[in-house]
Parts: C-alpha cells; structure tokens; sequence
C-alpha cells in the first residue's frame, strides 16, 4: 500500500538557517532518505523549493490565471513529498514520526488512491 | 434463572458471537462495513434456513462460512467493475485472506477490533459508538439515542470512520508490549465513554452492555490493572442502576442495590490490585466501592472517600474529581469547609459545581444563593431527571427563605 508523507514546515531563508541549520538539515534529509531506502520502502521523494519560486495557475470565471505566489498563503508551507510503500497505516505512521521536518512542522500521511506505471493508472492498494 | 435473565444471557451470548465473527472478518478483509454487511447477511440467511433444516452443530461456522462467500462475492463484483481500466493488476491481486479463517475454530480477535475502533486515526468522538456497532453489534439508532445524536448524523459518523478504516488502512493487530500500553488509554477511555453514557436517566436500557464491554476487553487483556479497576467501576454503577425519578447516590436506599453485581465488582477490583501507583480508573473504582459497601455496613466512609479522591486529584486532576472532593470535605468538616474547598467558578459552566455549590450553601441557610445555583445547575443539566431534581430542590431552598435558621 503506498502513501505520501506530505511535510509542512515554516519557509526560513538561507540568512535565517544560517550554514550549521543548512548542513544539518541537510544531513537530516539524506539519513531519512538512505533509512527508507535501506528498509526498501522508498518508492521516490522530492523536496520542493521555497513558495516563493511557484507560481500558480488556476482558472477565474472560466479564464486562465497565472500568478505568483502559492495556492494557499500559510505561515506552513508543503516542502517535500515522499512516497513510500509499506502494508498499513501503522507502519506509514512509524516512518512519519521518524521524517526530519517533523519537529518544525506537521507531517500529514495520506493514502495512495492510483499511480502511474508506464503511463497507465494502477491501484496503489 | 428468570425470564428476563435468561433473555439477558441469550442477547450477550448472541452479542459476544457476533463481535467475534466481526472481529475476524474485519480483520481478514481490511474493512468494517463490509464484514458488518456480510455478518447481516449471514444472520438473515440463518433466520431463514434454520428453522426448518435445523440449527447447525458449529452455528459460529456456519455463520462465518456464510459472511465470507458474501465477502468474496463483494469482491468478485468490485473487481469486475474496476477491471476494464486496471485488468493486469486486479489479476495481480486476488490472494483470498479470508482462505486462513477456520470455521470449526473461532480465535478471539476481538481486542484487535477494539484497538481499531480507539485508533488514533479515529477521531476521539466517534470511537465508543463504533465499538458499540462493531464489538457489541448495536444498531446505529441505538448508538445515536444514547448520544443523543440525530440517527442521520450518527450513521454518518460511523460510515466515515469505517471507510476511513479501510481506505488508510488501519491495521487489525494487536501491537507489541511498549506500543500497547501506549495506545490503551484511549481503548478504556472509550470503553468508559460507552459506560458513562448509560449512567444518564435516559441512557440506563444499554447500562449492561456497556459493562459487558468493560468486562471483554479486561478479559481480553487479562493482567492489565486499569481495564479490571474500569470493569468494576462499570460494574458497580451497574449495581446501583434505578428506574425512576433521580436521586442523588447519598440518598439511595442501599438495600435496593444489586448484591450480585457488587460482589461481581468487588472481584474485578481485586483483580486490578498490584505494585505500583494505582492508576485513575482503580481510585474511581473503589471510591464506587467505597459507596457500595453502604449496603453492607449501612454507613458510608466518607474519610475513606477524601483519601481517595486526595488520590485521585494527584494522579489524574479533574474538575469532575476537585468538586467531589469539595462535597466529602463538605460532609465531614461542615459546609463552609466544603464551600472553601470549591475550585473557583469554572468557565465554562460545569454543572456539578453548581449542583454541589447549590447543597453546599444550602445547608448554611443562604437559601437565596442555595436556590440561585440550584437554578443554575438545573439548567446546565443535560438530563430530564437530574434537571427535575434540581428544580425540586431550588423550590425546597427558595420555602425555606426567612425559617428559623438551623444548625447542620
């Protein structure tokens, strides 16, 4: 069964991080990464660049919008995504209280519905 | 054994069979209401088949043999829904849990169904009627008048919680030693929601189910001091269960309590006596005990009850716990004592402190204020009862303005 750990965190700059933050987090990121690819759980993962890089498109009476800025403008930002495929919700709960962000934000486990293998959906139960 | 007992023995017969059937074909399919569904199924089936073919020799078997074809019937559809789009991998996938379950031998799954309905995936609200519907097998309009919730919206509750159950995933096992004992607080405080809501007048028709509850899931877990000390508290309010109009536990004739079920109390506290710190629900029962033994001894030990509840407030503080408190001091050092003892006036409103306030004063002769917070803690009751007792008791303080001021 796959799942999708869904990390929210607040947005700090690099000035705010400072170099020790940086490396640490870092570090944090690539044990987490190695442990669940150790485990052959990992199905992929991807941390995302702060919102201020994304721009939203989405449609407004029927046209078209491009806009800067994220979606949702909250204090908690999604960060990074990892899929991962384990038997329940136990066991995705146990890799989501080990995930490196979890002290400084929420990290929301949410079942897989249906991926893609070549193009095509398949159930992810 | 009267009519009525025996009836009482065939419905908790009847329920236990059915949690344990529930219980191993929620585990096997992953999924509350489709087990649910193929049990009623099953049970229809029997009601039809057996008056005139007979009761079968294993009737749990046969049940179980019955629910799981129409588990795999269910299946079989949904697969072939789904198939056009995703043929390869439903193909993939039809290993059959249900193959394992033995129907010449029923395990007992139910502590694992229980750890489901008080999963924290849960949420809080909806896990006592779920152990209800599910372990108890009680209707959802039962599960709803006992809430006092609109039928609609408890059945919806329970819909979403069982389909969050089997969309998420929510394992049915029974975990290790340090992440059980972690995650049973929330099985026992559910168990004593569903004891707590039968304690309210209007409630007291599923008062023995409830203590069945708390019953199966000590039992289930065998040495475990709390779920004992819960089953006898349950167990001792049950005892002491009336029809009728309200009247506070201190005024009840004690001869009218069930000495059978006392006894059975006491048992289960005994059982929940050990080492260690005594956990909130073994002080909660034996200050229950402490009162049922009134019948015996046709006193009650309110110096007893102040340890206690002393006890009680240091282990687990409640607001519930520090206004009972304030009522046995109130006894034993005269009310002014007791009025001292009050916590401040909470917000929000909590009904038991003015009920207790209200007594409190009442027995100073400030029967202005007595009738006031009688008034008060009469409309903050949820209950028709207590709130007609209330009000009783604010017309028998607001008589006795300007009487001959009595000593207490």
């Amino acid at each position: 069964m796959r799942y999708t750990l869904l990390l929210h965190y607040p947005e700090l700059t690099p000035e705010e991080l400072g170099p020790d933050g940086i490396a640490h987090g870092q570090q944090a990121f690539t044990a987490y990464a190695a442990t669940l690819q150790a485990a052959g759980v990992l199905v992929g993962a991807e941390v995302l660049q702060p919102s201020v890089a994304t721009t939203t498109v989405r449609s407004v009476d029927g046209v078209l919008q491009v806009q800067d800025g994220p979606f949702a403008d909250t204090k908690e930002q999604l960060g990074g995504t990892f899929v991962i495929d384990v038997p329940d919700l136990d066991a995705a709960l146990a890799w989501a209280r080990q995930a490196p962000s979890v002290t400084w934000g929420p990290v929301e486990v949410r079942p897989g519905a249906l991926h893609t293998v070549d193009g095509s959906w398949v159930p992810s139960a | 054994m009267s009519a009525d007992e025996a009836r009482a023995a065939a419905e908790r017969a009847a329920r236990d069979s059915y949690g344990r059937l529930l219980a191993l074909l929620a585990a096997a399919a992953g999924d509350v209401a489709l087990a649910q569904d193929a049990l009623s199924t099953a049970f229809e089936q029997a009601l039809r088949t057996w008056p005139s073919a007979g009761v079968p020799r294993n009737p749990d078997g046969w049940l179980l043999t019955v629910a799981r074809h129409r588990v795999r019937d269910v299946w079989r559809s949904a697969a072939h829904r789904t198939s056009v789009p995703l043929d390869e991998t439903v193909a993939a996938s039809t290993t059959d849990p249900l193959a394992d379950l033995d129907p010449d031998a029923v395990p007992d799954r139910r502590l694992a169904l229980l750890l489901v309905c008080a999963h924290p995936a849960i949420a809080p609200e909806v896990r006592t009627p779920l152990m209800l519907q599910a372990v108890l097998g009680l209707q959802a309009a039962q599960v709803a008048r006992l809430f006092s919730v609109p039928p609609a919206t408890m059945a919806q509750r329970l819909v979403r919680a069982k389909r969050r159950i089997a969309t998420a995933r929510v394992p049915f096992v029974v975990p290790g030693r340090s992440e059980l004992v972690e995650r049973l607080p929330a099985v026992l405080e559910a168990v004593y929601g569903a004891a707590a809501a039968t304690w309210r007048q209007d409630g007291r028709g599923l008062a023995g189910e409830a203590q069945h509850l708390a019953v199966v899931l000590a039992t289930l877990l065998e040495d475990d001091a709390e779920a004992w000390a819960l089953a006898a508290l349950v167990t001792f309010a049950l005892a002491r269960r009336s029809t009728g109009p309200f009247v506070p536990l201190d005024e009840q004739d004690a001869t009218a309590w069930r000495g059978d079920l006392v006894a059975e109390g006491e048992a289960y506290l005994r059982r929940a006596e050990g080492p260690g710190v005594p956990g909130r629900f073994r002080l909660e029962a034996a200050i229950q005990a402490v009162h049922c033994d009134r019948r015996r001894t046709g006193v009650t030990d309110w110096p007893a009850l102040r340890l206690l509840y002393l006890a009680l407030d240091a282990v687990a503080p409640s607001l519930g716990a520090r206004v009972a408190l304030a009522a046995v001091v109130g006894r034993l050092d005269g009310p002014d004592a007791g009025l001292a003892a009050l916590p401040p006036e909470p917000v929000p409103a909590f009904q038991p402190w003015w009920a207790t306030r209200a007594a409190l004063l009442a027995r100073t002769d400030r029967h202005d204020e007595a009738t006031a917070a009688y008034r008060r803690a009469a409309d903050l009751a949820g209950d028709v009862d207590v709130r007609d007792h209330l009000l009783g008791r604010a017309r028998e303080a607001a008589d006795r303005r300007g009487a001959p001021v009595t000593s207490t």
